[in-house]
């Protein structure tokens, strides 16, 4: 059973040979691990989809400003935009993924899936996929299942944090739980489903984490809305079987090798990309508390 | 903690943003001290450390520590009200930064907390992910991630503690995960600090803290409880 979230293939062999659907190996791997019943597992999935879905109603109700100012209610001017670009569901999809990030920025409740800086993606695609399709609220949480076992995997070769591993680590992942969820939700098989997760991976790798003034705000907010469209774009190509050609597990190794390799000034410290522009260092001053004390050495604790 | 990450380390936790070290963390850092307190204080003083010294208002951790110190949790939307909780419950703060204490944690926190005359310091550090390290109380080294039951425990330095608290610990059946001891100064006081990974009965605390060479003992339970 441990192996079975360590690598792609063998999470597909393993259900294929126990003829077991993909989100009840995950089930199985809960209840082995933490020994948590299934009944209790469903019930924290519902409380996280609740908190997904009121992050995203509360973002395009509420007043969304963060303390720096950066974050001022972006996702109902874009909810409530007249001019739509594609279609009216796409820019749901944007204005709920900003939403419920939008929410995180300015200390409201969220889910952190994987992470807090992602919050925005899962709920963003879910909701908007729930509403599309007529789906029920038990086969998203079998798609939040599937999303998770993704997880456990890019966490174990790869890594699901922006200090270790950049943005492709938080908001990428957050794509492939994503994308991976979609193509479940639309009864794509498992062949499907991890090619939307290679496709997705592909799409975000290499992605910096170099957020201004070391807040998760910018660019955070709009990468969750872009990783909730290359979500979607990456579920239409793999339910159509077109193959990422590099198997997953490749994929997610890339990621890995990617983040091992990535300087630390794109690792959150906000010392490199967007944080270190002239602006970017122009509203650090601003926002960052600049009346610090510095102790004299005697005086440092021991 | 096990080594294998949960479902709901993938799907969650659910939290109060923007960052888990910056909110989740700290707030949890308020509530291990809280608990060392005996309530929530009448007065605080808030150190920020390191990069939290810069960081802590544009990321709400002086919301996030305040709410914490007023026994608020980590999924609590009251939290970006703390400002005004604080106020409602009497609890008097002051926030410091200090830049250059490099001998802590980048983002370490000190708490120090007065209530009915008691007071206690608490060093802190938020390790990511919502996952804390409470590094000192009261100068002794402490070190404990607050994740289940952690018994504090100042006694006169005897020969025989350890093994006689152990075993006592044992009766209950309460797996010890881990045990350290500090010492401090030269007053022949020891900090025996041990976590534990189930809860311990009343009536037991009650005897350890009867004994005759325990000078104090605090006990704390789960923290997001
Ligand atoms: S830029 Fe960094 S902080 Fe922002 S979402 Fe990406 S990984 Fe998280």
């Amino acid at each position: 059973m441990s192996y079975l979230f360590e690598s792609f293939t063998g999470w597909k062999a393993y259900c294929e040979n126990n003829d077991k659907k993909i989100f009840q190996t995950v089930i199985e791997y809960e209840t082995a691990q933490k020994g948590k019943s299934e009944e209790v597992i469903w019930s924290n999935l519902q409380k996280a989809y609740t908190v997904m879905k009121d992050a995203v109603d509360t973002g395009l109700k509420e007043d969304m400003t963060s303390r720096s100012g950066m974050i001022n209610n972006g996702a109902k001017k874009v909810y409530n935009h007249p001019k739509s670009v594609l279609s009216p569901e796409f820019q749901k999809l944007i204005s709920r993924a900003l939403a419920a990030k939008e929410v995180n920025s300015c200390m409201g409740r969220v889910v952190a899936a994987p992470t807090a800086g992602a919050s925005g993606i899962l709920p963003g695609t879910l909701y908007t996929l729930q509403e599309i399709h007529q789906l029920s609220d038990g086969k998203i949480l079998e798609g939040l299942l599937v999303g998770a076992g993704i997880a456990l995997i890019i966490e174990q070769k790869a890594s699901l944090a922006g200090a270790v591993g950049g943005c492709q680590a938080e908001t990428g992942s957050a794509a492939a739980m994503a994308a991976g969820a979609i193509v479940y939700c639309l009864d794509g098989n498992i062949d499907q489903i991890f090619n939307a997760v290679a496709i997705t991976i592909q799409c975000m790798l290499g992605l910096v984490c170099d957020p201004v003034a070391g807040l998760v705000e910018i660019p955070c907010v709009v990468r969750n809305a872009s990783a909730a469209a290359i979500a979607n774009s990456s579920a239409q190509i793999a339910l159509a079987n077109v193959s990422a050609v590099i198997p997953v597990d490749e994929c997610v190794e890339a990621m890995g090798e990617i983040g091992a390799n990535m300087e630390t000034k794109y690792k959150e410290t906000a010392l490199g990309g967007l944080a270190a522009t002239l602006t970017g260092q122009e509203i650090s001053k601003k926002v960052l508390i600049q009346d610090i004390e510095i102790l004299p050495d005697e005086d440092l604790p021991e | 903690m096990g080594t294998k990450s949960s479902v709901f380390d993938m799907i969650g936790p659910v939290m109060i943003g923007p960052s888990s070290s910056h909110t989740a963390g700290v707030v949890r850092i308020a509530r291990a001290a809280i608990k060392v307190l005996g309530g929530i204080p009448e007065e605080a003083v808030i150190t920020f450390y390191n990069s939290f010294a810069r960081t802590y208002e544009g990321h709400g951790s002086d919301l996030a520590i305040l709410g914490g110190l007023l026994d608020l949790k980590t999924d609590d939307s009251n939290i970006k009200k703390s400002f005004e909780l604080a106020k409602e419950k009497g609890l008097k703060y002051t926030f410091k930064s200090i830049g250059n204490a490099s001998v802590y944690h980048p983002n370490t926190i000190k708490l120090n907390l007065t209530k009915n005359g008691r007071k206690i310091e608490v060093i802190g550090e938020s390790l990511g992910g919502g996952i804390i390290n409470i590094a000192e109380v009261d100068g002794f080294h402490a070190n404990f991630s607050a994740q289940s039951h952690t018994l504090i425990l100042k006694a006169q330095d005897i020969s025989g503690a350890i093994a006689f608290i152990s075993s006592v610990i044992a009766q209950e059946k309460a797996n010890i995960a881990t045990m350290s001891v500090s010492r401090k100064g030269k007053n022949d006081i020891a900090c025996h600090v041990i976590e534990m990974d189930s809860g311990i009965q009343p009536i037991t605390i009650e005897y350890l803290r009867s004994l005759p060479w325990v000078k104090e003992l605090i006990y704390i339970p789960d923290i997001d409880l």
